[in-house]
């Protein structure tokens, strides 16, 4: 059974390679995007760290800077 | 409508939305994996290399669909100066890019037992590295081009261009001799693909544009962050 699935008469070389090659790719492409994220992130962090506190609440007041603080872990 | 579609109005919904996304395209590809891979039948002519179309197919679709999605918006955008549809469109090109590449590398794979060779430089194959080359054109304008204005005009003319090669890749095979088989599955007329090959098929494109709509969000709200650190910067 197991050798079956592997071999496949022949043309598991080739399906295994196919499969194997797509699920790489969406590992990779998503490992990168999830890297990006995480440092855009980060850079926003430490910005808003660095403001005053007058700066920092005018910020606050927008409602997607409070989302991107309130998800700060999110994917 | 669009001011609903304000970056501000939807990203508690697309910062949420990712992880329950990832957890349904995880359940959908194990499915999909399982049905394409070990209980679809094999074919009576191509045997078991048959199951490479089970990623082959939803990848060309899928890359199809986005790029014409990205025209459209890319058109849209333009005329009525919606920035945010430059955003969405910059923030689905990867996936499609990558589909893209997949479409290409799993063909020549499936081609090598099926019509001897790696490659051939047929009409449909060659279209869709055209494709390739316009996405690739399309992702490097954002990276070169600072200035806005500037990179929404050249990312709507790329795309242009680009759209005309899409009617090229879908017809090839029936306008011009090909060694790539014409379409299976028809919407408006009966399908020539069996219904244990269908339902796979169906499960994996379903799979693969979870996959898509995971990376557009994730992509998404970082360009979101991004803007808003160049907010914070002119504080």
């Amino acid at each position: 059974m197991i050798n079956e699935l592997i071999n496949m008469n022949g043309y598991g070389i080739y399906v295994w390679s196919a499969f194997i090659f797509t699920l790489l790719n969406f590992i990779l492409l998503y490992a990168v995007i999830k890297i990006q994220y995480a440092k855009e992130k980060k850079k926003f962090i430490t910005k808003f760290g660095s403001l005053t506190s007058e700066k920092a609440s005018f910020a606050k007041s927008q409602s997607i800077n409070r989302e991107i603080l309130s998800n700060i872990s999110n994917i | 409508m669009f001011k609903y579609l304000e970056p501000n109005k939807i990203f508690s919904i697309t910062s949420k939305a990712p992880k329950y996304v990832f957890i349904v395209f995880i359940v959908v590809l194990t499915i999909g994996l399982l049905e394409s891979l070990v209980l679809s039948p094999e074919d009576y002519k191509q045997s078991h290399s048959v199951r490479i179309m089970y990623v082959h197919v939803p990848a060309a679709w899928i890359t199809l669909g986005i790029f014409s999605t990205i025209t459209l918006l890319s058109i849209i955008g333009y005329i009525f100066k919606f920035k945010n549809f430059f955003l969405i469109s910059k923030s689905l090109a990867p996936s499609g890019f990558i589909f893209n590449i997949i479409a290409l590398v799993t063909g020549s794979i499936w081609g090598k037992p099926t019509w001897g060779t790696w490659w051939a430089w047929d009409a449909r194959i060659t279209s869709m590295l055209i494709l390739l080359m316009f996405y690739g054109l399309y992702l490097l304008a954002w990276r070169i081009y600072q200035d806005r204005e500037q990179v929404f005009k050249i990312t709507s003319m790329i795309t242009i261009l680009g759209i005309i090669n899409v009617p090229i890749i879908k017809y090839s095979v029936d306008w011009w001799n090909t060694l790539h088989q014409p379409a299976s599955i028809n919407i408006l007329s009966k399908s020539s693909i069996h219904s244990s090959m269908l339902f796979p098929l169906l499960i994996m494109t379903a799979a693969f544009a979870l996959f898509s709509l995971l990376i557009f969000l994730m992509k998404y709200n970082t360009e979101l962050i991004k803007i808003k650190n160049k907010g914070l910067d002119r504080l």
